[in-house]
């Protein structure tokens, strides 16, 4: 044994390490494969030998081979080897390695777990920060489950060294192993607070790449960002949490009002470029998600642009870059701001580096209005004239294409100049684009009818001047520019002032030489001309001309019938003999000119690129079924049926046909022949579509002006240039005439009263030169052009989408169910289960979770009102606090209703799984010593519910009408942030324009003194726990506690002495009169909010409950105990829900006769009706039913589900109030209730 | 997030190749050849962002580049990452090499691959910043080769004694060298 220990530290001497590898392979140029072959060789022996120093040495070198080029998998369970070793040297290169060359197809990882995980617990930080490292490259979906766990645990390791990697790695376990993500997310949530600051920005970074794929799951945390905002120093992280709130902007239009502010304060105080830069982003990613119209932001948008323009300015070709490209941004929603620096922008067209030439001309594409394209467009030419290089070059070409055709040719206003550009561009050298100018030629020409002339005249010089672009045969791009050119002259053979000698210049011999495709249209086209030359002889006495034609194609064409090309051929030698045909004919005089014309009929339309994907699958056919019999197995291998259809879509086609029935089928056909009927384009039955302009209903057809002051033909190749100059002759010339036409208009104005006021000259105003009738693309019935599904399938991402707001709120929270728990390592190891078994058996709970936390979401809805009201007050309460401070304030979640007071049809698994929520979530909340802030935004989801549709939609609307209103609250606010809000409207969706609300106040003092002042919410946020224990309900109280000393207060505690009817609830194992210690501590000046829960036996009598707060305040000499008294009121309207009432179920109950009635009268009210019917909605949780003119009724429900029905009259100051409850005895308090209220005001 | 770390030099062979999503190791080399191709034709005074590497990720990446002396350093990064931000970190990573290695050069780089490596690792893991305060990534460093170096090191006393012998027999040591030239000069930028 000893000897072979010897033995092996000899070898190892003359091993070689990896310096000398690379020296080696350095002093072994010429033969390098073979010198690192025999180097590959020596590592494998060195592999074999038990010394694992050895080893690791080998598997140092093998990674640097890898880097090479070399595949090193062979050695993977070998490096499993070197990691597993007790040193860290050797640790450190088997991770190393692993992490070059794992991935989740290496077999041996599966042997790791159990290392990595011993690994993790080691004592030595730097073994953990090792593995950690490591883990990161290769986790796998199993790694990541098995050791999700151990993870978790070190993300509250003592060092933050390690702390710090734990956090990373979480993301790529939340990619691996979603499952994962709701456990772990109140860890990380916390770590965005953690006290060093590397851990600090690790957790940021995490949450950031999670909120960038699933933005709307994290938009609670934006107000605890916004803190981070404010107070972080560290760039790094404020980058990252500026680009989140950029992406968070566009979901939450509330947020990006808040940020402008800060935001701008920070552009203007950073020294970094790349803060600064940032914030000029979010900024404008706010302003794109603010609707436009803003008049208060022009001024945000003008520092943002004025910024960029310096950084464009700016030597940095770096920030040049960056510069433009923000920029483009801006462009999309404010053109207006950004075309003021075309002039910068033309000058970066200059710049000799190419990336910013591109980003600049991205930015003219979107710069282009119809006054201005000729001129951009002009500019442009003189770069592709002066560009080198054909890249530059080639994407100047597309770009010029891409902004002349952009939205359907929108800003063209005179075509002929657009087709004199595309004539001009093919005179550019080897460019790749030859095809794209084609197909803009083909569209032009199709598409506007006005142009046709034009463009067939240009053609034909084109093809007359074929010999310039054929030229260089190698560079062969160009010349599909013929093809279209050919085309275009034979489909519109009629334009053509001389068709004899285009003829001939189709036929020439060194057409022959032209790529087989143009050959092909060539003589296809060929014999359309010669259908018009022989038409327009037909008249004529002398049938010589007509006689020549056919010679001349009997002479020519012979050349095409040898064509090596199929098609070339075959079209060739069909149209040859029937030319021969013809000529015989002709020989007898006899008339053949309308029927060859007949062979050419009818206009082709353009098609919609997506239109054979829409086709839909006949019914009955089976595009799978053999035809045939299929073949024997070994031929049938490599044909594969190409798909003619959509594949995906048959399905839904073939559903939706059978919908149809055969008499909407009928009355669609009616339909579609009336719209063909009204469409010139179409082709009709009719054989000649000459014959079309004849038909009935041709009056509808926009008549197509020619516009005289541009001359039609133009002799030789057209220049682009000229045009400029008339479109501003004309343009001029229209200004003119459009005065004249106004004056006229206004002494019309005079008589017919209103009619629209042209106003200022705007571009709109330009008229096109030529009367533009864009043809459309056609599109199989029914079919929609729209775009399907194009989110990838497969991105890992999507799994990631969980909702996460309900974890992070103490008591609407949805606990962690047993599935959802991270796997615990067991001490025996576990049976193993197939994963895929086993990753579809954890996979379901959660679906089904996600479903029941949806429709709590939507319940959250209704509560909401009551929200945005409290939350008004609050912030009056608080004027001298920063608006800033108001969004981080933190607003406990609004509790959930139980299922079963709202819906019956809710499914009985989602009620059970929230029963249990509300104690085991409370105590977990107290036991995470962070207070848990919640968002004050809406989260908006669509309703997916089962109720009828109509119950749907009403309810949708009505958010609608909350979110509007919401809306303008927060603007409002953002401005006269000091005064009240005046406008804001709160009655349950009636009518709109009323007289404005004064404010209401959700939120009562509870006692104060000279520390601290409690507040408390009065309306409380209701549960109701049935089944648990019978007639038992939850009531949340929410307190605000501020700090109104200099002094720092901690230990709080909260109790209250328990009546017989309502306890406190207290964590399990506390004594029924221990205090509740309140979750956080309060420096000076600050408040927090904390909630209570109390469990209620009887709900149809008010309530008093006796409480103490005792707390220590905390000053630098001193801390003394101190002790509040207080008095918890429960009214009965806090056992109210609001909760909406249809009319038809509202008359059904009230017609029951289970409810028994009562009335009040108040006098001397004077108040609008619909205050004081917000008054009731906002104090005591009713909604309203119906309202007409001055009477309303209106509904709410309480814990225990009793009815309390109200009809509300008015008539001079005195309100009558007519009530029904089937509670006599509740009915009468929260009458009392009512009462109090008026007379209060 | 950062999805590679190519470091090559002017020649386009690799110095460090990190990759933060698989590619088997052909298409390993096809990407650090292209992203050579691309980055090399730029002249210095050019902006240091490049789209259009059609091998890794796709519209959503970028190439940031920076170019000292021989070496290119080009970081792959998605839409998530600050442009200006990454190039900082490039300028940090290089001045803690710089540090790491008192005064580095390629052949640093060539020599010692498996360090700058575990230096890397201090600074990226997984494809997301770590850390970005230099002093902090420095002392991690040092603390692990110390470690290291309590251990005896990979290759310990007697093999050490035996590659002095074996360089002997070498016509050249690397490490002499004139390399003045190819120090990497690291120019005091802005604190980022």
């Amino acid at each position: 044994m000893a000897l072979k220990i010897v033995k092996g530290s000899i070898d190892r001497m003359f091993d070689k390490n990896l310096q000398d590898l690379v020296r080696g392979i350095r002093n072994h140029k010429e033969d390098e494969a073979k010198y690192i072959s025999t180097c590959i060789d020596e590592i494998k022996q060195e592999l074999k030998q038990d010394n694992i120093a050895v080893k690791a040495n080998a598997v140092c070198k093998l990674t640097y081979l890898q880097m090479l080029g070399y595949d090193v998998s062979w050695a993977a369970f070998n490096i499993v080897e070197v990691m597993s070793s007790s040193k860290f040297t050797f640790k450190r290169i088997g991770y190393l390695a692993a992490s070059q060359c794992f991935h989740e197809g290496t077999d041996v990882i599966m042997l790791t777990t159990n290392q990595i995980r011993k690994d993790l617990s080691s004592p030595n930080q730097y073994d953990t920060g090792v593995a950690l490292t490591g883990l990161s490259c290769f986790v796998t979906p199993d790694l990541a489950r098995d050791l999700a766990n151990d993870i978790m645990t070190l993300m509250s390791h003592t060092k933050p060294y390690i702390r710090k990697k734990a956090v990373l790695i979480m993301y790529k376990v939340f990619l691996k192993y979603p499952e994962s993500l709701r456990p772990a997310f109140p860890r990380l949530k916390e770590k965005l607070e953690d006290p060093d600051p590397g851990v600090q920005s690790a957790a940021v970074n995490v949450i950031c790449e999670l909120a960038r794929r699933n933005p709307k799951n994290y938009l609670s945390l934006a107000p605890l960002f916004f803190k981070l905002m404010t107070s972080s120093t560290n760039n790094w992280v404020l980058i990252k949490i500026i680009k989140l709130f950029g992406a968070l902007t566009p979901l939450e239009p509330r947020l990006g009002k808040k940020l402008i502010e800060p935001l701008t304060n920070l552009i203007h105080s950073t020294s970094a470029m790349s803060l600064l830069y940032e914030c000029v982003n979010t900024v404008i990613a706010v302003l794109i998600s603010l609707s436009s119209g803003m008049p208060n932001h022009s001024a945000s948008i003008q520092l943002c642009v004025q910024k960029l323009r310096i950084l464009i300015e700016d030597s940095d070709q770096n920030l040049k870059y960056l510069g433009l490209l923000a920029m483009s941004k801006i462009l999309k929603t404010h053109p207006k701001s950004v075309q003021s620096h075309k002039d910068l922008i033309l000058q970066c067209l200059d710049d000799k580096d190419e990336s910013i030439r591109l980003r600049a001309l991205d930015l003219l594409y979107g710069m282009v209005s119809k006054k201005n394209l000729m001129e951009i467009v002009k500019k442009l030419m003189l770069h592709v004239d002066k560009a080198e290089g054909t890249t530059y070059r080639d994407e100047l070409l597309t770009k010029i294409i891409d902004i002349c055709s952009q939205s359907n040719y929108q800003y063209i206003t005179n075509f002929e100049w657009y087709i004199s550009i595309l004539v001009e561009l093919t005179r550019l050298e080897g460019t790749r684009h030859g095809h794209l100018i084609a197909s803009q030629m083909l569209d032009v020409a199709i598409r506007v009818k006005a142009i046709r002339g034009f463009a067939v005249a240009q053609m034909a010089t084109l093809l007359d001047n074929a010999h310039l672009l054929t030229g260089n045969t190698q560079r062969n791009g160009i010349c599909e520019v013929l093809y279209a050119a050919a085309w275009i002259c034979g489909e519109f053979s009629e334009h053509l002032e001389d068709p004899m000698q285009t003829l001939e210049a189709m036929l020439r011999p060194k057409v022959a030489t032209l790529p087989g495709h143009i050959q092909a249209v060539y003589v296809q086209n060929a014999a359309k001309l010669f259908a018009t030359v022989l038409q327009k002889h037909e008249g004529e006495t002398d049938s010589q001309a007509a006689q020549e034609t056919s010679q001349l194609l009997i002479d020519r064409l012979p050349l095409f019938v040898q064509s090596a090309n199929l098609e070339v051929q075959e079209r060739a030698s069909c149209i040859l003999q029937l030319v021969k045909y013809i000529q015989k004919l002709q020989q007898k005089n006899v008339e053949v000119a309308e029927e060859v014309t007949a062979l050419f009929a009818g206009e082709l339309n353009p098609v919609a690129p997506k239109a054979q994907k829409k086709v839909p699958i006949p019914e009955g056919l089976d595009l799978d079924a053999w035809i045939n019999e299929p073949p024997s197995e070994s031929e049938s291998e490599d044909e594969k049926p190409k798909a003619v259809f959509a594949k995906e879509e048959p399905k839904h086609y073939r559903s939706r046909n059978t919908e149809v029935d055969e008499k909407e089928l009928a009355r669609r056909r009616e339909v579609r022949k009336q719209e063909q009927a009204n469409n010139p384009f179409y082709i009709k039955a009719s054989p000649s579509s000459q014959k079309v302009y004849d038909a009935p209903g041709v009056e509808h057809i926009p008549v197509v002006q020619i516009d005289l002051s541009v001359p039609l033909k133009v002799p030789g190749m057209p220049m682009s240039d000229q045009y400029l100059k008339l479109e501003e002759e004309r343009q001029q010339k229209e200004k003119a005439e459009r005065k004249k036409k106004e004056k006229k208009k206004k002494r019309e104005k005079r008589g017919k009263g209103r009619k629209a006021d042209s106003g200022p000259e705007s571009e709109e105003d330009i008229t096109p030169a030529q009367h533009v009738d864009i043809v459309t693309e056609e599109m199989p019935e029914n079919a929609l052009p729209s775009d399907d599904d194009d989110k990838d399938p497969n991105d890992p991402h999507r799994a990631l989408d969980i909702d996460l707001d309900n974890l992070l709120s103490g008591f609407s929270s949805r606990p962690l169910a047993d599935s959802e728990k991270l796997p615990v390592r067991t001490h025996r190891p576990e049976v193993l289960k197939s994963p895929a078994e086993d990753r579809v058996s954890e996979s379901v709970p959660p679906e089904t979770k996600k479903k029941s936390s949806k429709e709590k979401k939507e319940k959250k809805k209704d509560k909401e009102k009551d929200r945005k009201r409290s939350k008004e007050e609050k912030k009056k309460k608080k004027k001298h606090k920063e608006v800033e401070e108001e969004l981080l304030e933190s607003q406990p979640e609004e509790p959930v209703q139980s299922e079963e007071t709202k819906e019956a049809a809710a499914p009985p698994t989602s009620t059970s799984a929230e029963e249990v929520t509300v104690p085991s979530s409370a105590v977990e909340t107290s036991s995470a010593a962070v207070p848990e802030s919640e968002p004050d935004e809406p989260k908006d989801t669509e309703p997916e519910d089962t109720k009828s549709s109509k119950h749907k939609k009403k309810k949708q609307k009505k958010e609608k009408e909350e979110k509007e209103k919401k809306k303008k609250k927060r603007h409002h606010h953002h401005h006269h942030h000091g005064e009240a809000g005046g406008e804001d409207s709160v009655q349950n969706g009636t009518v709109e324009e009323e007289e404005p609300l004064p404010p209401m106040s959700n939120y009562s003092v509870l006692a104060e003194n000279s520390f601290i002042k409690m507040m408390r919410e009065d309306a409380e946020q209701v549960y109701d726990i049935q089944g648990n224990h019978q007639d038992e309900s939850k009531v949340v109280v929410s307190i605000i506690f501020e700090n109104k000393s200099d002094s720092f207060l901690k230990s709080m505690e909260f109790n209250v002495l328990d009546s017989l009817n309502s306890k406190l609830q207290r964590p399990e194992g506390a004594g029924p009169h221990d205090g509740l210690t309140v979750p956080f501590q309060l420096p000076p000046g600050v408040s927090n909010e904390a909630r209570f829960v109390f469990s209620v036996q009887s709900i149809v009598m008010p309530q008093k409950l006796k409480g103490t707060l005792t707390f220590i305040v905390k000053s630098d000499e001193s801390s003394t105990h101190e002790k509040l008294d207080f008095k918890l009121h429960f009214t009965c309207t806090s056992y109210l829900i609001t909760t909406p009432c249809y009319s038809d179920a509202y008359a059904k109950l009230l017609e029951s006769g289970d409810l028994k009635g009562s009335s009040l009268r108040l006098e001397g009210i004077n108040m609008p009706f619909h205050h004081l019917l917000a008054r009731i909605c906002f104090h005591h949780h009713f909604s309203v039913v119906e309202r007409i003119d001055s009477c309303a009724s209106m509904y709410s429900r309480s814990i225990q589900g009793h009815h309390v029905c109200l009809l509300v009259k008015t008539s001079d100051q005195t309100v009558s109030i007519d009530a029904k409850c089937d509670e006599p005895s509740l009915l009468g308090n929260v009458l009392d209730e009512l009462k109090q209220t008026f007379s209060k005001c | 997030m950062i999805k590679a770390i190519l470091i090559f030099n002017n020649h386009g062979k690799p110095r460090l190749i990190r990759f933060y999503q698989y590619f088997a190791e052909d298409m390993q080399q096809q990407i650090i050849r292209e992203t050579f191709h691309l980055v090399s034709k730029r002249d210095d005074n050019v902006c240091n962002f490049l789209e259009g590497g059609s091998l890794i990720g796709g519209s959503d990446y970028k190439l940031i580049y920076r170019h000292y002396a021989t070496l290119y350093f080009v970081f792959c990064v998605d839409s998530s990452e600050s442009e200006l931000g990454i190039l900082d970190l490039i300028q940090v990573f290089v001045e803690t090499l710089d540090k790491c290695f008192e005064n580095v050069c390629e052949l640093d780089l060539i020599f010692h691959m498996d360090k700058v490596h575990y230096i890397l690792q201090e600074v990226v893991m997984g494809g997301m910043v770590l850390e970005t305060n230099m002093n902090e990534i420095v002392a991690q460093v040092e603390l692990q080769n110390r470690m290291e170096k309590s251990e005896g090191g990979l290759s310990g006393a007697p093999a050490r004694a035996v590659s002095a012998v074996k360089n002997m027999n070498l016509p050249e040591i690397p490490r002499n060298i004139n390399i003045g030239d190819i120090n990497i000069k690291v120019p005091s930028l802005s604190p980022f």
